[in-house]
């Protein structure tokens, strides 16, 4: 009776994109045919080099994959470390440097945009990787997690590393890192669909095409159209692009999951 | 309170946060200083000259009756997106907490769509209410007499198809959230409770749901940010704030007169009041999350 009821809304919930896929596999007639079709054709292939060809897919792919890479990693080795001297040492300028870290939660990009956008012009970093990737390099949501983590981290380890005489950043990389990796598989699911995800800035601050990321690229598929949308070609297109982040999603479900509980335990 | 762990290295704690703080101050801290100081100037057309005009942006935003409308529209957006969307997937996260065969199966199919972005999820909903061809307006038409769904020319309808999309976008991550917030619900509890002979629905009302808050506030919190700013995307590919404005949300509407029309005094008036309601919210969401945390020592 339960299973039911999930399936159920397992199907009802994946429906969206099955109608996708089956759309993606269509001829352009077949994709305007009435009433709309439901049996998938033998077109996929076809539309994907179309959708591939007509907006440098290829490159889009290479740009928003290095980028969520990237800023990934480096989100997650600054929240390693400023995590790490939060918990682990006691330093004057603490109490106002935490909540510092903290405030910026209530400064997302569109409360900053015009003087971010700026910054960037002076910089000479308009259409640049520089431009997509360092507005993003600082991760709350990181500090938060890794500190809460090492904050359960026994004390006696450390104790035990001091007397040993190793150094701090020994212990940090050997010990420290290392008991963190569920942590930080969790962090870098989140970040990597949050930053493949980003949608505003890279319009904004990337001018020709062979700068675009995957997500522009949908808009520039859909504004392609000549009488109507070409659905078949722009869902081999969307197919492409929710393809990476759900694969890094399943990849590292477990961790995810475990990083999730992890966190929001008392 | 916390301890010093390595005693005597007296510059290595700053030399670790060096990196998270030049990034925070340099591209968050000092724009947002300066988006406000902009919000008190004005600049003409050609961008060669700034005027000082006090609060003049943000008077005639609050006289603006576009702003209003854009207000109301935020508010309908965002209050769907929260309140449909969390109800939701509390509902489905609460079905599958529970010891059933090809639990691991259902959670990942339940919660995939999180790794969809907001611009994916956008494309995908406007094949499906494309009008005349798509998959709903068929069947709205089928099931009501030939109705023409057509959502491009209806903005009430053009608000309700966006909500959903973004609201069946955001399911997946609630359903992760409430989950984990679900597990550490203590099964002592329920069971006593049981005992007592109370009924499901009670125990979940009196028991579970006062212990998920935590999860509940922070999931508001992430909602709020996400139906405000990360919904851009489809916006921008759905509807691009119309038909008319009626899905012309406030990131939209700041989108439009910060980078299209190029009024940057107004944009940054409008990101000073958007950084206003986040602010409160957040504060709201800290109290919330340290006072559970006061309880349960």
């Amino acid at each position: 009776m339960i299973h039911i009821l999930l399936i159920l809304l397992v199907a009802v919930i994946a429906f969206p994109v099955i109608y996708a896929l089956i759309t993606s596999t269509l001829t352009f007639q077949q994709a305007y045919s009435y009433p709309p079709r439901l049996i998938p054709g033998n077109q996929l292939w076809t539309n994907i080099t179309q959708a591939w060809e007509r907006v440098n897919f290829g490159r889009l792919f290479f740009n928003s994959t290095v980028i969520s890479v990237v800023v990934s990693f480096v989100k997650i080795v600054l929240a390693l470390l400023a995590a790490f001297a939060y918990t682990h040492f006691r330093f004057r300028g603490r109490s106002i440097l935490f909540p510092m870290t903290m405030v910026t939660q209530m400064l997302p990009l569109p409360v900053r945009i015009l003087p971010t956008y700026h910054l960037m012009a002076s910089f000479h970093w308009i259409n640049s990787y520089y431009a997509l990737m360092f507005p993003f390099f600082a991760s709350t949501t990181g500090i938060l997690l890794f500190r809460q983590f090492f904050m359960t981290v026994p004390r006696d380890l450390s104790d035990a590393a001091r007397v040993d005489g190793t150094t701090p950043m020994r212990y940090f990389l050997q010990i420290l890192v290392p008991i963190s990796k569920t942590n930080i598989a969790a962090l870098f699911v989140i970040e990597f669909i949050f930053i493949w995800s980003q949608y505003l800035w890279p319009l904004i601050v990337t001018t020709t095409a062979d700068m675009r990321v995957v997500q522009i690229g949908l808009k520039m598929l859909l504004a392609s159209e000549q009488i109507a949308p070409e659905w078949n070609v722009i869902m081999a297109g969307t197919i492409i692009a929710m393809l990476p982040p759900l694969v890094v999603l399943i990849a590292f479900r477990k961790s995810f999951a475990e990083g999730i509980a992890m966190q929001s335990e008392k | 309170m916390q301890e010093d762990r390595f005693p005597g290295h007296r510059f290595l704690p700053y030399l670790l946060i060096l990196p998270s703080a030049a990034i925070i101050i340099i591209f968050l801290i000092v724009p947002f200083i300066q988006s406000v100081q902009e919000s008190f100037f004005t600049t003409n057309p050609f961008g060669t000259k700034t005027i000082f005009v006090g609060l003049r942006n943000y008077m005639r935003l609050f006289a603006s009756s576009d702003y209003h409308k854009s207000i109301v529209t935020t508010l309908i957006f965002s209050g769907f997106v929260i309140m449909i969307g969390l109800s939701m997937s509390l509902a489905i996260a609460h079905l599958l907490n529970q010891k059933i065969r090809g639990r691991g199966f259902y959670q990942i199919a339940l919660i995939w769509t999180y790794a969809l972005s907001p611009a994916v999820a956008g494309t995908i909903w406007a094949l499906m209410f494309a009008p005349a061809t798509g998959i709903v307006p068929y069947i709205v038409a089928k099931l009501f007499g030939g109705y023409v769904l057509n959502w491009m020319t209806n903005g009430k309808l053009a608000l309700l198809v966006v909500s959903a999309a973004a609201t069946w976008k955001m399911l997946g991550y609630n359903i992760v959230f409430f989950l984990a917030g679900l597990q550490n619900v203590p099964g002592e509890l329920l069971e006593a409770a049981r005992v007592d002979g109370a009924t499901g629905w009670r125990t979940f009302w009196k028991i579970t749901f006062p212990m998920l808050s935590p999860t509940t506030t922070f999931l508001l919190f992430v909602n709020m940010l996400y139906s405000f700013f990360q919904v851009f995307g489809l916006i921008d590919i759905m509807t691009r704030g119309g038909p008319g404005d009626a899905t012309n949300i406030l990131v939209y509407k700041l989108y439009r007169d910060g980078f299209i029309h190029m009024n940057s005094g107004s944009a940054s008036a409008q990101s000073f009041i958007i950084f206003v309601v986040i602010s409160i919210a957040a504060v709201i969401q800290l109290r919330v999350a340290t006072r559970k945390a006061i309880y349960s020592r």
